[in-house]
Order: structure tokens, then C-alpha cells, then sequence
């Protein structure tokens, strides 16, 4: 922010940046005062990048063999498989990077939630966020669709009908999605069409993210405003850039991984059949990464009630910053919001195993306690617990406890020593 | 700005919002209706279907727009069953008299109206059909009965053009 006297060393430079501040731009992002104590829960920010481009490069590469028509979508992604160079490759690693992108976003949001990063003043960073997680959503249902197997067409089926549940224009909005009176090819043609459009305005959003994200600064462990830059903060670059990078090379050996030694582990065998609109699978199942909000629909016996269940756990989370009274950011300050929050974590976790689960018996009963214990964690423990908790004391600045100059020492190394 | 008075340039102003913003509309309309069935797929609404083979207890399944139709000749039993039903034990209240002029034929989407899925035939704790998705199930005469679905498998318009030939749509 600070660096707007920036000039460039050179005359070139200098002449090019006076036109158009490019080089000012790529000064404040390698200077940007970064706090010192960023552990590596907070190098998913760069590890999403890296997923959103490699979705955007082997998509497009992909979009060049793949031919969105119901006769021949499943053979072309055979012949990708089978004829293309390198088809196989790319595939897998476009159909597996789906789920390592939502793999990182979910470690990203959860890391928010640990150490409030959503709060005063980074409400519209947040918010921005759950947009493009949204439209990350929308992209990874309607990529699944693309493949013609019966899963694709299924999953179509369910999730286009779940419009359906809209009281007066439900059936007519159904059928303008599918662009007739079931999942067919003009269904086929304007998924593959809004599938390469979603990543382009995920990108511009994510743009968005960090530019608001640059504007306060990022939040830190310890959760407290610090000056910027003071001896709390280092620059972006190379701090934060080896840190992000070191990070990244862990976080794609698991991608390669998947990619190289169990491809189809997270899909279903049933894509591999192609799509008959005569014969339903036996068991309708989404992606992994969709599995405790499609817990949540099925936990509501009414049709209507369920659409609304599961469509408001995802948009509770847009209103968090105003449900979560408490004027602290940072679990490692919050004796009874850090418990709660590892509820929340086990809550999601099991919601996403018995979405895998066929919705009777137990399961059914397990999955209505979890959606309701979920709700209650946002709209009830979260609002009142800003009020009732006691908190503990909280730092002065990153530097002082470490150097002994904290009014609340003890405190702060009792802190520490617990993060670890 | 103080007077209320309405002046001719707020009447300007007015009028070329509206005229401005019935043309975005023109415009926009036809990008949102391209979207909806085209002529090709409307033009594909009627299908004749022969049903001679078919003996009583079983089952055809045909496609009719795009969606599976359920063609099943009721035995005696299934009628019986499907007829004694009170109205009071059903979710969505339909006489089988309504539902299957012909007793002896029921014709009916092959669609569940939970999340549109295609239900097994003889299944279910009610001798008719059961999705699989989502756990409905359906009577004899395709009657919503227990589970997420809110209404009746849907009843299309159909005519037997001939003792051995039904028309849908």
C-alpha cells in the first residue's frame, strides 16, 4: 500500500510504467508485509491458485478432443483415453484435480474458521469466497455431466430437478435448464458451454480475493491487527513465496499420487456405462466434496424443505461474519469456540460419510442429528458464545511475547505451546 | 432540489429509463428463450407404441420425450389392490378410477417426482414401484405412498388409437 513512490531502476522502465504502473504492481506484490508468524495452514491460498490453473490448462486441452454431443461425448472421452497422446494424463489430472481443488478450498475455509480470518474487516474477502466456492461447485457438477456416463446423466437428473421443488415455476425453469422435457443434448451442449466459462469468472473473483485481501492484510495465528510492515511482518517475497512453494511440492505429491497410482479411486465405476435415460443406477451418489450437503437434502422428508436445507447450509455461511458475535478472531484465544469448532469439523465429516450411505435406519437418524446439530452450531453456539465465553488474553503484538516484552507473557507462551 | 415540483427534465430522465430499459429487456429476452425446448425437440411429442405382446403382470417400458413411460397390464389383484386404497391413506389423493380409464392399463411416467429418477417395477411395500434414489415408494396404480416424492408418477395423455396400439402425448 505504502509503495506508491516506487520508480523503476531502469530508463525502459521508468518510460513503461509512467503509461501503465505494471512494475508498481509487481513491486507492492513481492514487497507486501506479510505477518511473520503465517504457519502452513495459510499456504492453501497458493495451492488453490496452482489448482485453479491446472483445471484451466488441461481444460483446455482436453476441450480440443472432447465433443460435447449426446451420440458421441463418451466416445470421445474414450478416444482422449485411449488415442491422444498423453490423453489419459490429462484427463487424470483434470478429473483428479477436481477433487484436490476441493480438498485445498475446504483445509482454506476451515482454516478461517479456526482462526476467524472471516471477521471485521475482511467480511468482503470471505464473502467473495464463498462465491467462488459456489460457482467452484457449479463447475465441478456440470464437468461431471460432461463424460455422458450414467452417472453424469443421473446426477443431472437429480440435481437440474432439484429446481423442481420451487412452488408455480419450478417445472418451467427445469425444462428451460435442460432445453427440453429431460436431460438430453441441448442439456449436454450448454453445460460443456457454461463449464469453460465458470473457471474465467472464478479467476476474475479470485483477482477480487486477493486484491481485498491486500487492502488489510492477511490475518495471522495469533489473530490481532499488527502494524504494517514493523517487525511483525516480513516481505511477500522471498518469505512467504519459498514457504508457499515448499508447501506446494508436499501438497502435489498427494496430487500425483491420485493421479499416477489411483486415478479412478474417487469417481464411480457406473460413468464408465453410458448414458441410458431407461435405467437408473442403483445408487445415486455425487462426488466426495458434495457428500455432506447432499446428506443434509435427504436428512428432510419434504421435497421443497430439503432444497431449502441444503441450499442455506451453504449460504449460512455467506451471513458467518454477523452470526459469529465474538470480537476475537483467533481459536488459540477461545477455550469453548476451539471445542466447538472440532464438533463442527467431526459434524461435517460425518455428515459426508453418511451422505455416501444409503438414506435408511441408522444413517437416516445419524444424518437428521448432524444437519440439525450443524444449524445450531451457526445460528445458536455461534451467537452466543460472542457473549458468554470467556477469553483469554490476547498479545500485544507478534514480536512482544516472544521477547518478553507482553504484559500477558505467561498467557501468550501458554498459547504457543498449545498451538504446537 | 428543495421543491417537490416536477420539472421537464425529471420527465426526460423518467421516459428514457423506461424506453431504455424495455429495450434491454427485448434484447435479453430472446437470449433467456433460446434456452427453452426448439421445434426439433417439440416436434418429437406424440409416439405410438404397440402393445399386443404384453400379457397381464408385466411390464413395457418406451421413451417418450426423452423420458421413460411405464406401460403396465394390471393383473386382476393389482386393480383390487390399487382400488381399495382410501383417499385418507394416500399423500397425493387420486382414485385409480381416474388414473386407469381402463382398469386393465395403467400408462404413466416412468419418472419419480422427488428428483426424477426411474423407480424398479415390483418393488416397494406396496406390489408397485420403488426408487431407488431417494427410497419412494409407489403403489399399483403408481400412487406416492411412503418416501421423499411429493406426487403421483405423472399420468400422460394417451388414447388406444386401436385395441393393440396406445398413442402417448
Amino acid at each position: 500500500m505504502s509503495d506508491h513512490d516506487y520508480r523503476p531502476k531502469s530508463r525502459v522502465g521508468q518510460w513503461f510504467n509512467d503509461r501503465l504502473p505494471l512494475l508498481t504492481l509487481a513491486n507492492h506484490l513481492t514487497d507486501y508485509p506479510t505477518p511473520k508468524n503465517l504457519n502452513y495452514w495459510w499456504t492453501f491460498g497458493g495451492i488453490l491458485t496452482f489448482c485453479l490453473i491446472t483445471q484451466i490448462v488441461t481444460g483446455l486441452t482436453l476441450a480440443m478432443h472432447y465433443i460435447a454431443h449426446a451420440d458421441m461425448a463418451f466416445e470421445s472421452v474414450e478416444h482422449i483415453m485411449r488415442d491422444v497422446n498423453y490423453g489419459w494424463l490429462i484427463r487424470y489430472i483434470h478429473a483428479n484435480g477436481a477433487s484436490m481443488f476441493f480438498l485445498a478450498v475446504y483445509i482454506h475455509i476451515f482454516r478461517s474458521l479456526f482462526y476467524g480470518s472471516y471477521k471485521a474487516p475482511r467480511e468482503i474477502i470471505w464473502i467473495i469466497g464463498i462465491i467462488i466456492y459456489l460457482l467452484m461447485m457449479a463447475a465441478a457438477f456440470m464437468g461431471y455431466v460432461l463424460p455422458w456416463g450414467q452417472m453424469s446423466f443421473w446426477g443431472a437428473t437429480v440435481i437440474t430437478n432439484l429446481f423442481s421443488a420451487i412452488p408455480l415455476v419450478g417445472e418451467g425453469i427445469v425444462t428451460w435448464l435442460w432445453g427440453g422435457y429431460s436431460v438430453d443434448n441441448p442439456t449436454l451442449t450448454r453445460f460443456f458451454t457454461l463449464h469453460y466459462l465458470i473457471p474465467f469468472l472464478i479467476l476474475g473473483l479470485v483477482v477480487l480475493h486477493i486484491w481485498a485481501l491486500h487492502v488489510p492484510g492477511n490475518n495471522n495465528p495469533v489473530g490481532i491487527d499488527i502494524k504494517k510492515p514493523s517487525k511483525d511482518t516480513v516481505p511477500f517475497h522471498p518469505y512467504i513465496v519459498i514457504k508457499d512453494g515448499f508447501a506446494l511440492l508436499m501438497f502435489m505429491i498427494v496430487f500425483a499420487f491420485f493421479v499416477f497410482y489411483a486415478p479412478n479411486i474417487l469417481g464411480h465405476a457406473d460413468n464408465y456405462i453410458e448414458a441410458n435415460p431407461m435405467v437408473t443406477p442403483a445408487h445415486i451418489v455425487p462426488e466426495w466434496y458434495l457428500l455432506p450437503f447432499y446428506a443434509i437434502l435427504r436428512s428432510v422428508p419434504d421435497k421443497l424443505l430439503g432444497v431449502v436445507a441444503m441450499l442455506s447450509a451453504i449460504l449460512i455461511l455467506a451471513v458467518l461474519p454477523w452470526l459469529d458475535t465474538s470480537k476475537i478472531r483467533s481459536a488459540v484465544f477461545r477455550p469453548l469456540y476451539k471445542q466447538f469448532y472440532w464438533i463442527l469439523v467431526a459434524d461435517v465429516l460425518i455428515l459426508g460419510y453418511v451422505g455416501a450411505m444409503p438414506a435408511e435406519g441408522l444413517y437416516l437418524l445419524i444424518a437428521r442429528v448432524a444437519t440439525a446439530y450443524y444449524f445450531l452450531h451457526f445460528l445458536v453456539i455461534l451467537p452466543v458464545l460472542g457473549f458468554k465465553e470467556k477469553t483469554l488474553p490476547v498479545p500485544l503484538s507478534i514480536t512482544e511475547p516472544v521477547l518478553g516484552g507482553s504484559p500477558n507473557l505467561a498467557a501468550a507462551r501458554n498459547k504457543e505451546s498449545k498451538i504446537e | 432540489m428543495s421543491e417537490k415540483k416536477t420539472k421537464r427534465r425529471d420527465f426526460l430522465f423518467t421516459a428514457t429509463t423506461a424506453v431504455g430499459a424495455v429495450g434491454a429487456a427485448a434484447v435479453v429476452w430472446p437470449m433467456i428463450d433460446q434456452m427453452n425446448p426448439d421445434a426439433s425437440v417439440k416436434a418429437l411429442a406424440s409416439t405410438e407404441v404397440d402393445v399386443s405382446s404384453l400379457t397381464p403382470g408385466n411390464t413395457l417400458t418406451v421413451l417418450w420425450r426423452g423420458k421413460p413411460v411405464f406401460i403396465r397390464r394390471r393383473t386382476q389383484e393389482e386393480i383390487d389392490e390399487a382400488r381399495k386404497v382410501k383417499m385418507e391413506d394416500l399423500i397425493h389423493p387420486e382414485r385409480d378410477e381416474d388414473r386407469a380409464k381402463n382398469p386393465e392399463w395403467l400408462v404413466m411416467l416412468g419418472v419419480c417426482t422427488h428428483l426424477g429418477c426411474v423407480p424398479l417395477n415390483d418393488k416397494g411395500d406396496y406390489n408397485g414401484w420403488f426408487c431407488p434414489c431417494h427410497g419412494s415408494h409407489y403403489d399399483t396404480s403408481g400412487r406416492i405412498r411412503k418416501g421423499p416424492a411429493p406426487w403421483n408418477m405423472e399420468v400422460p395423455k394417451y388414447e388406444f388409437v386401436d385395441a393393440n396400439t396406445i398413442k402417448i402425448g
